[in-house]
């Protein structure tokens, strides 16, 4: 019996996937049989997960996503895809009193702008094959708020908005478009902006399941949402937090 | 505007149709990817590259490529 889980030959691009749950997820689907195309911007991190991967016919394209060049450079680089797994995104913490349009900017442009251009990208390339899953790694935040997480909630609910038009326009190909939210995963980028490590252990303890998520939490959701063990979803957000909520503070 | 190039950019709008069975005489609403998003998708071409605006229900009235090439021609 085929096995609904599998990624046997499809092609995915993860992006985001020097670290954390891009690196997780291009992992994963290289084990699950996908011929992974995987990008960001740092060549050597993108070539550490490259070694951590099964197969032989995984591809480190380095792009940088803020550069419409950089996309289209990119999109020339696979061929027609089954499977795209936006990664890329940045943290931010500011307390609404002092939000800068930099710091709007900044934010807005790696969670928001930067895949909606890349996706755009594909759209006009026709770098999609029928059937094709899309998956959007949103965060919690969206829908939870969280002291000083402003700017950032609002980037991840833009992007489950734009998302949720994309699945129309793409349905009638039987394209599929999901997003995935997680609360606190250990990742870079959590530990980034002003939050010390000590704080975050105290604050895990609260999670119902005792911990924080690992980017390995992450990706076997998402290698489901791209596999055709999913094909009746689209328009989905899936929360996936160990049942807790977003902000320690 | 040439009637080949319009016919060239219009077949572009369509995913899985293939362009050769799109024609000037093609009755492009008997199409199985005709609806409302290749409409909007046609709107769009036609601002694009030609700088026109036409609205949805001046499409609906045309049948062929040609019919659509004619009403952007006069506009």
């Amino acid at each position: 019996m085929a096995n609904p889980f599998s990624l046997e030959s499809k092609n995915v691009l993860v992006t985001g996937a020097s670290s954390g749950i891009g690196r997780a997820i291009a992992v994963l689907c290289s084990q699950f049989g996908a011929n992974v195309y995987i990008t960001a911007r740092r060549e050597d991190k993108l070539n550490e997960t490259l070694s951590l991967m099964t197969g032989v016919n995984n591809k480190v394209v380095v792009a940088d996503l803020s550069r419409e060049k950089c996309i289209d450079n990119l999109t020339e680089q696979f061929p027609k895809l089954d499977g795209v797994v936006h990664c890329t995104g940045i943290g931010s913490r500011v307390l609404c009193k002092s939000v800068t349009r930099e710091e709007i900017d900044r934010v807005m442009g790696a969670n928001f702008i930067a895949p909606i251009m890349l996706q755009t990208s594909l759209l006009a390339k026709k770098k999609l094959n029928k059937n094709a899953s899309i998956v959007f790694i949103a965060s919690h935040g969206a829908n939870s708020p969280a002291i000083a997480n402003s700017i950032y909630s609002a980037s991840k609910g833009a992007i489950i908005s734009y998302a949720n038009c994309l699945a129309l326009e793409v349905a009638p190909r039987g394209i599929r478009v999901n997003c995935i939210s997680p609360a606190m995963v250990w990742t870079d980028l959590i530990v980034k902006d002003g939050i010390d490590v000590e704080t975050l252990k105290q604050d895990e303890k609260k999670y119902p399941l005792g911990r924080y998520g690992k980017p390995e939490d992450i990706a076997p959701l998402a290698a489901y949402l791209l596999s055709d063990g999913s094909s009746w979803m689209t328009t989905t957000n899936v929360k996936i937090t160990g049942g807790g909520e977003l902000s320690p503070l | 505007m040439t009637l080949e190039e319009f016919i060239k950019n219009f077949a572009e709008q369509f995913e899985d149709t293939d362009a050769s069975k799109i024609t000037a005489d093609t009755d492009f609403t008997e199409l199985d990817e005709w609806g409302s998003l290749t409409t909007i998708s046609v709107i769009a071409m036609i601002k694009t590259e030609y700088d026109k605006n036409v609205t949805g229900s001046e499409i609906r009235k045309c049948e062929t490529v040609k019919d659509l090439f004619d009403l952007v021609a006069a506009k």
